[in-house]
Order: C-alpha cells, then structure tokens, then sequence
C-alpha cells in the first residue's frame, strides 16, 4: 500500500474536477485522481450549450436567467445558489473563451447564442437566445479546452485510479474532518492511500440505476455511493430528470438544442402537442414538462411506430445546411444508431434518464454538509455529484456546465484556501481496511450471482417503476426489487482473479454504489406524496407546497445489529425574491 | 446568429421507412487475449492467444453491446476501455476486421457476420491486457505539441472576436476526441514509435489555425523536428480511420505548407 500526501486532492476529472484542478493548483499542492482518463468523462457528452446572460443577440440579463432558473426547478431551486450561479455565468463562458474554448460565433464575431427550453426574456415572456455553443458538441469543447489548461498548467493526474472510499475523522468535538481518500490502481491492483487537507468530490451522475439513459457506463454514483456509506446525507435524490429526446430504444441523446433551432415534436398523427401542454413556448418547455407530456401521448394511445411507444422529433422543416452547422452530431447519431436520415425522415425519440438534480448537500462555497448546517471541514463536492440546490426539482438544459463552471472553481478556490491554513489531519489506523476487506469479498467470493446479471434487473425495475411517471404501487415494487438484489448482491462473484485490469472487479464495486443510491432515489420518491418537476406522482399530481416545498434529506442509519435503514428529514428551501407560483409556459 | 423557423404548421407525418430488420442472429467474435496475470506453471510468461465467443445479436446493434453480453454473461475477464457508448469519449478504439475504429460506432449489420469478427488491440502501443493498450506514450506526444491557445498581451475584458470564417477555418480539427485510431493505424508510427502520431498534429493544427492563437511558430517549430511531419508519407490510412471523419492527412499537409511557408 502506498501513501501519498497532497494539500488538494480533486476526485474527477470531468468539467467539475478540472475547473476546480485550474484554481487549486495554482494556490495548493493538488492531485487528480480519475478513473477515467479525464478526456473520457462525460462531460464530453454534452451538446446543447451553457447558458449565460451575455446578451450578444438580444436583450438579456442574470436576474432573467435566475428566474427561470428558479421557476425552472418548479421553486425547490435555492435561489441564494442561483442568483449566484446565473450572475457568474457570464464571466464563466468569458474564462472559458478565453482559455480557448472555440464557441460558435455571430457575423460580428462575438459567441453566438441560441434557444433553450425553458430560458425566457422578461419572465416568461418568450423563448430567448442565451445558450453559448459550439456547434452540438459545446461539452467535447469544455472538456477539451480545460483539459488542455490543465495541460498548460502542469496539473498532476492519477488516471485510472478509483477512489473507493472516504476517510472521515471525528475531531474533539466528535465532527467529522476530512483526512484523504482511498483509491485503487486499475493498472496495477495496488491500493493507494491519498492524505489530504482537502478533498473535492466532482463524480458525475449515477444514470446507471436505469436502463435507457444518456449516461455512460462509467456513471455510476460512486462519489455518491461512497459519502453514504460514510454517512453522509444525500439531498433530493428521487429528482431525476428524464431527458425528452433520447433515441427512441437506445437512449442516446438528442439535444434540446435541436428544438431550440426550430425542431418540433409530433405524435403519430402528426400533430404537434406541445401546443396543447405549453402553448406559449410549445416545444421548448422545460424538459419535466415535455418528457411528462410525451409519455401522456403514448399513453393514450398516439404513440408512433410498430408498437406505439415513441414520437418523433421533426427536423425536416429546417434547411438542410443550418442542421449540418448547427446539429451535426446528434444528425450523426441518428443516422448511425437508428439509420434514419434527420434532414428528411421524423427521428424516433422518447424520454431517456439523464441527470441527477440529488446529491451530496452543499453550501454555495461547495462545502459539503453532513446535516442542514454543519459543514465537514475540509470536504467540497461540486458538479453533478453535488446538490447546493441550482436546479430545484429539475433543471434546465445547459444550466449543469454552468454549475460545473461556476461551482467546480468556487470548490478548487475554496480548497486551496482551506487548505493554506489548515493542518493535515492524521490518518485513521488501516485506513485501507474498508477498501481491502470489500475487494477481497468480492474477488474471493464464490458466490452464485453474477454482476451483469443484477445490473440489469435494477435497471429494469427502475425503468418501469421509478421513471417519468410513479405511483405508490410501483415504487413499492421498486423498493422491493431493489431489497432483493442487495440480497443477490451479497452472494456475487466475479471470474477474473487478475490484479492487472481487473475491470470484472470494479465493475461489480460500481454495482454496490448503483444499488444504495437506487434504493434512496426510491425511498425519496415514496416518502414525496406531489408532483413537482422531475418527480411526477400519478397518485398525487399536484404540487403542494404547503406540506413539501422543502429539500428530501436521507441519512443511513446503522443500528446495534449492523442493519441498514434510510431515515429521511427535510431541509428548508432558500427564497430569496421569488415566491412559487404556478408554473405555466 | 441562428436562424429559427417559428412556426411550423400540424400536419401528417410524413411516411415512415419500414423498420429495420431486428431479427437476432448468432455472431463469432474472435478475441485476441492477453492476460498479464497468467502465468505458465514454471513462471513461463503470459502469452496472447485468440479465442472464439459467440454471441446472440440484433443486426442493429453496436459491437460493444455484444462484447459487454461476452463479459457479463460468458467470461468477465475479457477486458476493454467503454464509457460513453456512442462514439464520443474515445475508450473503446480496437482493431475489428483488421481496421482501426470504436467498437461503440461500428454495427453489426456493418460487417460480414458469416465469418469470425476479429477484434485486437490497436497497433504500435504496448498490450497491457486483452484490448487495454498503454495510453501514456500517445498523450505524451499530444502534450509535446503544447495544445493550448497561446496569446501575449492583457486579456479583454469582454471575449476575443472571431469571424465564423475564421471560426469555420480549425473547425475539423476541433472535433478530436483523442481516441487513437489514427496515430496506432500509421505504418510510421508503428516503426517508428518516437513519431509524433497524426493525432498529436491534428491537435497542434487546431491551434496553429486558430485565428486567436500566437503560438504557431513554437508549435511548427516542434513539429519541424525529425520526428515531426515530414515523417508522414500521406498514406492516408489515418483520415480512413478517424471515427470523427476529421481529414487528417489534409491536415497534415496543411502543417506541412505551413512549414514550408512560414505562414499560416
Ligand atoms: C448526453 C448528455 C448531454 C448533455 N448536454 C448538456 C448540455 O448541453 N448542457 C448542460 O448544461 N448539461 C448537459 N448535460 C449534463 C452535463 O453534461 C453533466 O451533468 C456534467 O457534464 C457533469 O459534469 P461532472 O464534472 O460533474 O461529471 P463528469 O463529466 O461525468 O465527470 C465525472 C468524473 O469523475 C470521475 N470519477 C467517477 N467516479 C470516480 C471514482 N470512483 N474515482 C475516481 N474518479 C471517478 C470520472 O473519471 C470523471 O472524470 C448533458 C449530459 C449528457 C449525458
Ligand atoms: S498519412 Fe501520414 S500520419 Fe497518416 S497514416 Fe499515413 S503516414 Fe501516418
Ligand atoms: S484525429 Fe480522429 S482518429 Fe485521431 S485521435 Fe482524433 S478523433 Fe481519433
Ligand atoms: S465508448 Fe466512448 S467512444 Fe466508444
């Protein structure tokens, strides 16, 4: 076991851990550790944009952007964290422009900006111009461009290590303090222990608790997974966003940005019902209410294709040479996935699971919360991981590059100030134990059960019973088949022995993770009897403010027998300016 | 700026195409393997061999779908770099058929499914295990080119101006997703390991012609070295291979001019 000793160590390299890398590095000893080499993360994925009121193309302004933002999140959205985050968007894409990011541009030279679903002039107004892109693929360029700085500017990476664990230390006081964390070498099998001052979680998504989703196979909550299990809270997990264009069967994603060019959505029968659900922005609604309104056409019946269960998404209206500038990769997609040609032919589409607005409680400075107030010294989380809550109950297209942005640096800045002054904190005894003792489990065990296997029943289960639409019945199945694969997952095992690559091992590791946190998206959503945002009860489709506009909170309790249980609390919203009202498009 | 048609009109869908033919069939993936950790029983060294699975699969599907079946249902210790599976963070490059591409991008309704498929690692990086290759060497190169935008001067305030001419002029080569497919189909780069690869000169074009950039003459200046561009023989075999359809030996030769020009 090896031990090494950094002022700041950044788990994940995605636009998060990288934005964060740019400001700790320079102020503080810092290593990244990634089990991805970073330029693989997913926030290469992204296509549509990063929203910033720049105004380069009409009027605009933050106070507009926080609005919708805030309305976006059907008011459970912190609005102190979003006045914050729409205010620093616009230095957030100049930073990025500046280190070199190649945005799409205006005739006069400036970064071009287009629609997006739910972003409005003058609160609510009409559609308007503020996502910043390159082209369908403005993630590739964040990714690339901060990957490049951190090139530029000699930050040290530890690629293909996979943080397994946390370590937490109880001061006098009895508070949790953050020690370092604990990783594993993919290429060697060595365990290697990281000390540190600080910590900054920037995971990623755990879209893998589904089985049509957007996310990759990488996305498996383990920075979720792992601040659980060391008893940490996490903060609205059962709201989980259904992106509504994925390819129909396949998930992949088609951005919004195509609607934000003009695209339109239609059912069998060629009608555009958007005009029904929203009829003042139609298609471009926000994604709750558009993956909400496709379901309810296939429901009843006008559902498109053999079996009746997808709609299309319509481009051929829009001049062939403005989809191969604007939209040439998802035109790729679709050509190359489901062979259908996007300029001439109706693309099959149907809500695809995409982001997680849950995750680890944050402050503003990105400071991890081990309850409604008390900070864990030392410990920031930032990036989808993460909750401080921007989106509320859903978000809105291109606001999470904003948040990677905006909050990735406030945590690599936050870090390396706390760590200037702060001591490190000893090592607990074998701070290894944990990590070693759940590998060996798996690599030894003989046990009947197989990863894939389990993975796929999860999936399945929460595809059917915990997606766009829920009711008591199905989250009580959900809840049981959840209960019943950890039984499985007990009696796993895995083929490859090997130290080297040993990705059968840590394949079965992420599966752990996927369970708790599904098990918790679930418990939040039974315990959640209203519809608001990404969360939509059949049982209870009202919102309802006056029992739950208020943050989920789930703790794991461990009782005297070892025995799990999600005990779950609230947390109050932050309201600032605006008080909830309906939310109408 | 962007131009948005307002309001399209309700109408009739327009006719479909019938779908296309889903039916399963059963395919031959012939894996070459490595496993560093099988040693012979007197220390003999791991040696690499080729081994057969079959495999159910839609016609439509991705040949990573049907290696991830082989690993979770038949054999996990058959080992591959995926993230993303569809063709945009660059893990799953692998030598199927013979040719370089992203097992996450090739179907297999695209190849001929009456023989074994072939599937290796990619050529001219060490074999670590199975289709896992040494990634290293081949970002070192991309990091020789200094693959940043280098400006002197104070920073704006607000962003630099760019004309979507300019704009338009690195555009290709931005799409890089360092995946490799090009830099291990090289015959250059496989005698001759100290080559800087096309990957590595497709990412110092994007800067070279990018019209904020000032380090061109740095970044020429290394790739003027002897194991610079004027190794590659235009073989083209890096353009066929690019998942991104970038052109890479066009962009090769447009360092070259450069070169000889001292002008971009
Ligand atoms: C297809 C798609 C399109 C999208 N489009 C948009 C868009 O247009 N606009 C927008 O605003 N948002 C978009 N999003 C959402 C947005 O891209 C993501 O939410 C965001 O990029 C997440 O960034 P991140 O840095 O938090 O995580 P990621 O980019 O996912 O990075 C996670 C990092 O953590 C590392 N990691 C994970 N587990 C471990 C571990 N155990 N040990 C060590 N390292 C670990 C990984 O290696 C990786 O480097 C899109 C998402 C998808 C899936
Ligand atoms: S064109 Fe040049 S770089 Fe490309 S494969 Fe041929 S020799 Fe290699
Ligand atoms: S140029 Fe193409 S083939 Fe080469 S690394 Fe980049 S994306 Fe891959
Ligand atoms: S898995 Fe990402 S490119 Fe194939």
């Amino acid at each position: 076991m090896q031990i090494h000793k950094y002022d700041t160590v950044i788990v994940g390299a995605g636009g998060a851990g990288m934005r964060a890398a740019l400001e700790a590095s320079k102020n503080s000893r810092t290593a990244v550790l990634t089990k991805l080499y970073p330029t693989r993360s997913h926030t290469g994925a992204a296509q549509g944009g990063m929203c910033a009121a720049l105004a380069n193309v009409e009027e605009d302004n933050w106070e507009w952007h926080t609005f919708d933002t805030v309305k976006g999140g059907d008011y459970l959205t912190d609005q102190d964290a979003a006045e914050i985050m729409c205010k620093e968007a616009i230095d957030a894409v100049l930073d990025l422009e500046k280190m070199g990011l190649p945005f799409s541009r205006t005739p006069e030279g400036r970064i071009d900006q287009r629609r997006f679903g739910g972003h409005t002039r003058d609160h609510g107004k009409a559609a308007v111009r503020r996502s910043c892109y390159a082209a369908d693929r403005t993630g590739h360029m964040i990714l690339q461009t901060l990957f490049q700085n951190c090139v530029k500017q000699n930050v040290e990476f530890f690629n293909e290590f996979y943080v397994l664990d946390l370590l937490l230390v109880d001061d006098e006081d009895g508070n949790k303090t953050t020690s370092g964390v604990v990783a594993y070498e993919l290429a060697s099998g060595e365990v290697h222990v990281f000390q540190a001052k600080a910590v900054i979680f920037a995971t990623g998504g755990f879209g893998k608790v589904f089985k049509t989703t957007s996310n990759a196979h990488t996305l498996t909550g383990d920075g979720m997974g792992i601040a659980w299990r060391r008893g940490l809270p996490l903060e609205d997990m059962e709201f989980y966003q259904f992106h509504p264009t994925g390819l129909a069967g396949l998930g992949i994603l088609l951005t919004e940005g195509a609607r934000g060019e003009g695209g339109i959505l239609r059912n069998a029968d060629g009608e555009r019902f958007m005009e029904r659900y929203a009829p003042t922005i139609k298609d471009l609604a926000p994604r709750d209410i558009v993956a909400r309104s496709m379901v309810l056409e296939v429901l009843e019946g006008r559902g498109a294709g053999p079996n009746k269960d997808y709609v299309y998404l319509d481009l051929t209206h829009l001049p062939a040479e403005q989809i191969e500038e604007k939209l040439p990769d998802i035109t790729e997609f679709a050509r190359t996935y489901l062979g259908v040609e996007p300029t001439t032919e109706l693309v099959p589409v149907y809500p695809t699971a995409h982001y997680a607005m849950g995750g680890i409680p944050t402050n503003v400075e990105a400071e991890v919360l081990s309850d409604n107030e008390t900070v864990v010294p030392g410990l920031y989380a930032a990036g989808e991981v993460a909750c401080v809550s921007v989106h509320g109950s859903n978000r809105l297209g291109t606001n999470s590059l904003l948040d990677i942005n905006v909050f990735g640096r406030r945590a690599g800045i936050a870090a390396a100030k706390y760590a200037a002054t702060a001591d490190f904190v000893e090592l607990p005894e074998n701070p290894a134990a944990d990590v070693v003792a759940l590998l060996e489990r798996l690599r030894d065990s003989d046990g009947t059960e197989r990863v894939a296997a389990i993975r796929a029943e999860m999936q399945e289960t929460m595809d059917a019973n915990a997606g766009v639409y829920r009711t008591e019945e199905t989250l009580k199945q959900a809840a049981a088949d959840i209960k019943a694969l950890q039984k499985r997952y007990a009696n796993v095992s895995i083929q490859d022995k090997g130290k080297r690559f040993n990705t059968d091992l840590l394949e079965a590791v992420e599966l752990g993770f996927l369970l708790d946190l599904a098990e918790v998206l679930v418990a939040g959503a039974q315990n959640r009897k209203e519809s608001r945002g990404g969360h939509a009860r059949e049982d209870y489709q009202a919102r309802d403010d006056a029992n739950y506009m208020k943050h989920t909170m789930a703790y794991r309790e461990v009782d005297a027998n070892g025995d799990v249980s999600i005990r779950l609390d609230w947390k109050p919203v932050v309201v600032t300016r605006y008080q909830p009202m309906e939310r109408k498009y | 700026m962007t131009a948005v048609i307002e309001e399209a009109a309700s109408g009739p869908a327009p006719a479909q195409k019938p779908a296309r033919d889903h039916t399963p069939i059963v395919i031959t993936l012939r894996i070459r393997r490595f496993l560093p950790d099988l040693v012979g029983p007197n220390g003999e060294p791991p040696v690499p061999f080729w081994q057969d699975f079959q495999v159910e699969a839609d016609p439509t599907e991705r040949i990573l779908t049907a290696m991830l079946k082989v690993k979770g249902e038949q054999d996990g210790s058959l080992t591959f770099r995926r993230s993303c599976a569809h063709g945009i963070c660059g893990s799953d490059a692998m030598r199927i058929n013979g040719r370089n591409r992203l097992a996450c991008k090739t179907l297999v309704k695209d190849l001929d499914v009456t023989k074994p498929i072939t599937i290796e690692a990619i050529k001219g990086l060490e074999v670590e295990k199975d289709l896992v290759v040494d990634m290293d060497p081949f970002f070192q190169s991309f990091k020789d080119v200094m693959p940043f935008l280098i400006t002197s001067g104070n920073e704006p305030t607000r962003e630099r101006l760019q004309s979507p001419e300019d704009r338009e002029r690195f555009d290709d080569t931005t799409k890089c997703i360092l995946c490799a497919c090009c830099t291990t189909s090289c015959p250059v780069f496989w005698t001759d390991g100290q080559y800087f690869g096309p990957a590595a000169i497709v990412n110092a074009h994007r800067f070279i012609f990018d019209s904020r950039d000032e380090g061109a003459e740095q970044r020429l200046e290394i790739l003027n070295e002897k194991e610079g561009v004027w190794r590659c023989r235009t073989t083209f075999n890096c353009t066929d291979a690019c998942p991104r359809g970038i052109e890479v030996t066009k962009a090769i030769q447009e360092v070259k001019r450069a070169l000889i020009f001292r002008r971009v």
